[in-house]
């Protein structure tokens, strides 16, 4: 399939299942309630290293917010309750509540919780106040700018990790250029991050290592400088390969957001340098979720 | 919706024990085995129908089941006492003891109700149109825990020692309230937007109590905690506003309050607070 001179590779992504919660951070400005967000959601582009993949969804108006300021929704992702349950737990401690005129809240509902101000109250060394409202408890956790309001629980659901594109460009400067572009789009998709910086990764990987002791390492069949050594699927005029990874809370929403970056790639089209899309297809060794390009386009 | 009606004939002249007189309990039932079923007045145990005349559907689910009681006086005690689903809808004043240990359903009462209302109720709601008597949302006599949950909402004014050993849950206030309101408080909220009387918060170990109004004077054994902008009070205010009406006025109501603390006389770490705007 060529769209616009972009050739779109008939491959899929590859991704797997994971576990994710939605959180709303609140401010008394946007400017705060972001620096909280982007505390949070720090040190989370992979769960290879980072123990969980973190992002900001999307900015939210003091209507959207359960206590009516500014705020931002994060979410989540992990390879497990458990592990996201703890990386949950430190985040909100050392980078939500740390920030001044920070409040907590759960964006999601369900059956399966995980701790927030359950935990986190035990900071108020005994002066925390806990407050029922309805079918829900806030922990008031006394602060040194007044109280740090944090819901009990957050819950966790069932989602998607390891969405992917692979943007193909004659040139370096093409290939972000298409990456960015393709993230603004993608960023309007409700339900999913993008949780490399900027939303992209340069260094993919692909499953496995001839080092025992990694589980991952360097995708070497779309590194450029690499094309002579080894099975490169690479054309000879392709000089840059940059990866968007999608997590999402549905596979519906990973499907959207790939065909949202599809579809903004192509327009730049291949006047702006742009070779082809691809995407990272393990052989089945990695996920069961699989998101046909030529599919999602159609 | 359909309703099981309970028109009183004539006010009584004895007090009436509606206690089991709630959708569950009579869910499924005939109007004729309703109007059949024992009540007791005064010294006596009557028959339904001797004092209501039965109308309307009998209840056919018991979770979702309404009842209506017409004319009521104030001297029907335990309307809604221990009800764990449904609707009871009161027209009219309402006795003693309405809606004490209330597990959950809805209770509404037009008019006024008398003391003890809500007493060691766990969940639910209990909206009264007029006024309470004393211990609104107390503990049963001889018991150290009061209301343990749910919401009730009073559009007027309510009687001494309002949520007397409370223990979770809210009270509202639209009027005024009387002496000692919250005292020997252990957790939960009340909130009152009229006036409000002497000795309040004595005893309180935990809880809140949210004055739209400074009142007179306060207990000395309470700490000035300063003025603040304290984030759960909008959620708060959503929350009571959902009782009608009489608290629409909390939408324009912001987070600042002073913060007084205690009763320190008794250890407690209790709060009342006072709005600023």
């Amino acid at each position: 399939m060529i769209v616009n001179g972009v050739a779109i590779d008939d491959t899929f992504a590859e991704a797997f299942g994971m576990k994710a919660t939605r959180l709303v951070i609140t401010a008394d400005t946007p400017a705060w309630a972001m620096h909280a967000a982007t505390a949070m959601t720090g040190f989370a582009t992979s769960v290879i290293a980072c123990g969980c993949e973190a992002g900001i969804e999307r900015a939210l108006v003091p209507g959207e917010t359960p206590d009516g300021r500014p705020g931002a929704a994060v979410l989540l992702f992990a390879m497990s309750g458990t592990e996201l349950g703890k990386q949950v737990l430190n985040r909100a401690g050392q980078c939500v509540m740390t920030s001044p005129t920070s409040a907590l809240f759960a964006g999601l509902v369900g059956d399966d919780p995980i701790k927030l101000g359950s935990s986190l109250r035990f900071f108020g060394d005994g002066f925390q106040i806990s407050k029922v409202f309805g079918a829900k408890r806030y922990w008031r956790i006394p602060v040194m700018d007044g109280e740090f309001l944090c819901e009990d629980y957050a819950y966790l659901t069932k989602a998607v990790g390891g969405g992917n594109l692979l943007i193909l460009a004659r040139a370096r400067a093409a290939a972000v250029a298409a990456a960015e572009r393709a993230v603004e789009a993608m960023r309007k998709i409700e339900g999913v991050i993008m949780p490399f910086p900027g939303g992209v990764v340069r260094s993919g990987s692909k499953v496995g290592s001839k080092y025992k002791s990694l589980i991952a390492s360097s995708n070497d069949a779309f590194c450029p400088t690499l094309k002579g050594l080894t099975e490169s699927k690479l054309t000879p005029d392709i000089e840059a390969v940059l990866e968007i990874v999608i997590d999402g809370l549905t596979s519906d929403a990973v499907a959207a957001a790939m065909k949202a970056g599809m579809v903004a790639i192509c327009e730049m089209g291949a006047e702006a340098g742009i070779a082809g899309i691809s995407a990272g297809n393990y052989g089945g060794k990695l996920g069961q979720f699989n998101f046909h390009l030529h599919r999602i386009l159609s | 919706m359909s309703a099981l009606v309970l028109t009183l004939r004539e006010p009584p002249r004895q007090r009436v024990d509606m206690a089991g007189l709630d959708p569950r309990a009579l869910a499924g039932r005939r109007l004729a085995e309703v109007a059949a079923a024992p009540v007791a007045c005064g010294n006596r145990t009557l028959r339904l129908d001797a004092l209501f005349e039965v109308s309307g559907d009998p209840i056919a689910t018991p979770d979702s089941g309404e009842i209506e009681i017409r004319n009521a006086s104030s001297r029907l005690d335990h309307i809604g006492a221990g009800m764990r689903a449904g609707t009871i809808a009161v027209a009219g004043d309402a006795g003693a003891y309405c809606g004490a240990a209330m597990k959950g359903g809805i209770l509404r009462v037009s008019g006024s109700v008398g003391a003890f209302a809500a007493c060691a109720m766990e969940s639910g709601g209990i909206h009264v149109g007029g006024d309470a008597g004393a211990f609104l949302g107390a503990a049963l006599p001889g018991e150290r825990v009061g209301m343990r949950g749910g919401v009730v909402s009073v559009a007027g004014n309510v009687g001494a020692r309002a949520g007397d050993h409370l223990r979770r849950g809210m009270l509202l206030v639209a009027g005024n309230a009387g002496p000692y309101c919250g005292s020997r408080m252990i957790a939960g909220t009340i909130l009152v937007l009229g006036g409000i009387g002497d000795f309040i918060g004595f005893g309180m170990k935990r809880g809140t109590i949210l004055l739209a109004a400074g009142p007179a004077r306060l207990l000395a054994t309470f700490n000035d905690c300063g003025s603040h902008d304290l984030q759960f009070l909008p959620l708060m205010y959503d929350k009571a506003r959902e009782a009608g009406p009489a608290f629409a006025e909390l939408a324009g109501f912001g987070s600042r309050v002073r913060r007084w603390a205690g009763d320190r006389g008794v250890g407690g770490q209790g709060e009342i607070l006072i709005r600023e705007s």
